[in-house]
């Protein structure tokens, strides 16, 4: 039996496919901003003086590492209700997307840290800068000078993994899919669109994060 | 309703996790396979081949991996061929993981200076032996770390294809934790399993990382 592909359905379908990708691009714009926080923090746990410290944030790396970004969703969404903590799946889903982006940008921020020379340091203290200064003025700007592609990379493929949030019914990308294939019953043709939905987003994604980071980041004087 | 003991679900659970690691061991496979074809089309000489490479590899690392397990699960019926989740995950997991570990043995390819080509010219190797006795070797061997690394990504996308059917270790969770009404138990455990599954892994990889480095 030869197949003919039909895309008919696609001239309804442009406004919930809208809907879905402004979802999922805002889904991965608070968890970006947030998941960057969290790993600076992380990282500066991570390499801290404090054995404690080190120790509960490296635990919580190699935990999220090692297990997959479903499970930490589900476990989220499905087990903390029994504990009585009851999500909204737009808040469950950003909590385990910054969750597991925390843990993967906390060791690329600590890589970062570690490339910058340690006389940058002990110069900065040489000025009378505290500590704190040290480490906000002086460390981390060069520290993410040079960790920012694998962190634009890393937020990337956080974006691509949320399709998974579907599965809780966030109302992003994947799941505006699932309701378009189920009223069409053109189910390849639906995710074909929206896979290419996904790799527009990701090219777009990089451009701008590229484009944001040269002028920020790269192009800014230490 | 039937009644789940702690070690009704733990056996279950270890039941299921047979199929995440034969998965993985499929997909793994597979995906070197088809990945050195991507590797030898994406450093060939010919333009046309290199582009394709580029596009392959943009293509599988630009969408979501639940995407294309979706396109395959659908796709493959609409041309005549039936397929089961299993076949489905193995196949998609394949295509993707062929695309990522091309690109990691790009890297190592890329890495080598460029005396190394002109050394395997200069004994009059042809380019298939010039691939095979010099460049390829080397190649694998300074990529060995991110290799392993890759493969703890690959196990945990496994769970992905719980999503189109394919009983595996997450799917089985699901189950019995809508069973059990013990969903933290449940995926506890899971959690658990899925870490000692990777995390020697990545134990191994930062082990490969360290002696590459002190090399």
């Amino acid at each position: 039996m030869a197949y003919n592909l039909n895309f008919d359905w696609l001239s309804q379908a442009a406004e919930p496919i809208a809907r879905g990708a402004v979802a999922t691009v805002g889904l991965i714009a608070v968890t970006a901003v947030l998941g960057t926080a969290c790993s600076i923090l992380g990282a500066a746990a991570v390499r801290s003086r404090s054995p404690l410290l080190r120790r509960a944030v490296g635990s919580y790396v190699e935990l999220i590492r090692n297990t997959p970004f479903l499970l930490q969703l589900f476990f989220i969404f499905f087990g903390l209700p029994s504990l009585g903590l009851r999500l909204d799946p737009a808040i469950a889903a950003t909590l385990a997307m910054t969750i597991n982006l925390s843990a993967y940008g906390t060791e690329i921020v600590a890589a970062g840290l570690d490339a910058v020379p340690n006389g940058q340091k002990e110069a900065g203290r040489a000025l009378g800068l505290r500590s704190a200064q040290v480490f906000i003025k002086i460390v981390l700007p060069q520290a993410l000078k040079v960790i920012f592609p694998a962190l634009q990379s890393q937020i990337i493929i956080m974006m691509l993994e949320s399709a998974a949030v579907s599965q809780i019914s966030v109302r992003e990308l994947t799941y505006e899919a699932d309701m378009l294939q189920a009223r069409s019953f053109r189910a390849f043709e639906t995710y074909f669109i929206i896979t290419m939905v996904y790799l527009a987003l990701s090219f777009c994604l990089r451009r701008l994060l590229g484009f944001t980071g040269r002028k920020y980041l790269i192009g800014a004087a230490p | 309703m039937m009644d789940f003991t702690f070690w009704d679900i733990l056996r279950n659970l270890l039941l299921a996790t047979r199929w995440t690691i034969l998965l993985s061991i499929v997909a793994f496979i597979g995906g070197g396979i088809v990945g050195m074809a991507i590797l030898l089309a994406r450093v060939s000489a010919r333009h046309w081949l290199r582009r394709f490479a580029e596009l392959y590899i943009g293509l599988f690392q630009g969408t979501p991996l639940l995407m294309q397990l979706f396109l395959v699960f659908f796709g493959l019926p609409l041309i005549g061929f039936r397929i089961e989740p299993w076949s489905a995950a193995a196949l998609a997991l394949t295509l993707c993981a062929s695309a990522y570990l091309a690109e990691i043995w790009r890297g190592g390819v890329e890495a080598l200076p460029k005396g190394q080509w002109d050394a395997a010219k200069s004994l009059g190797l042809h380019y298939p032996n010039q691939m095979r006795l010099v460049i390829l070797p080397q190649a694998f061997a300074i990529t060995r770390a991110p290799v392993v690394g890759y493969l703890v990504q690959l196990v945990k996308s496994t769970a992905l294809t719980s999503i189109i059917g394919f009983d595996e270790l997450m799917r089985t969770s699901n189950a019995i934790a809508n069973a059990t009404f013990e969903p933290l138990t449940v995926y506890g455990l899971v959690g658990l399993i899925y870490f000692v599954i990777c995390r020697p892994l990545t134990l191994y990889a930062r082990h490969l990382q360290l002696v590459g480095q002190a090399r």
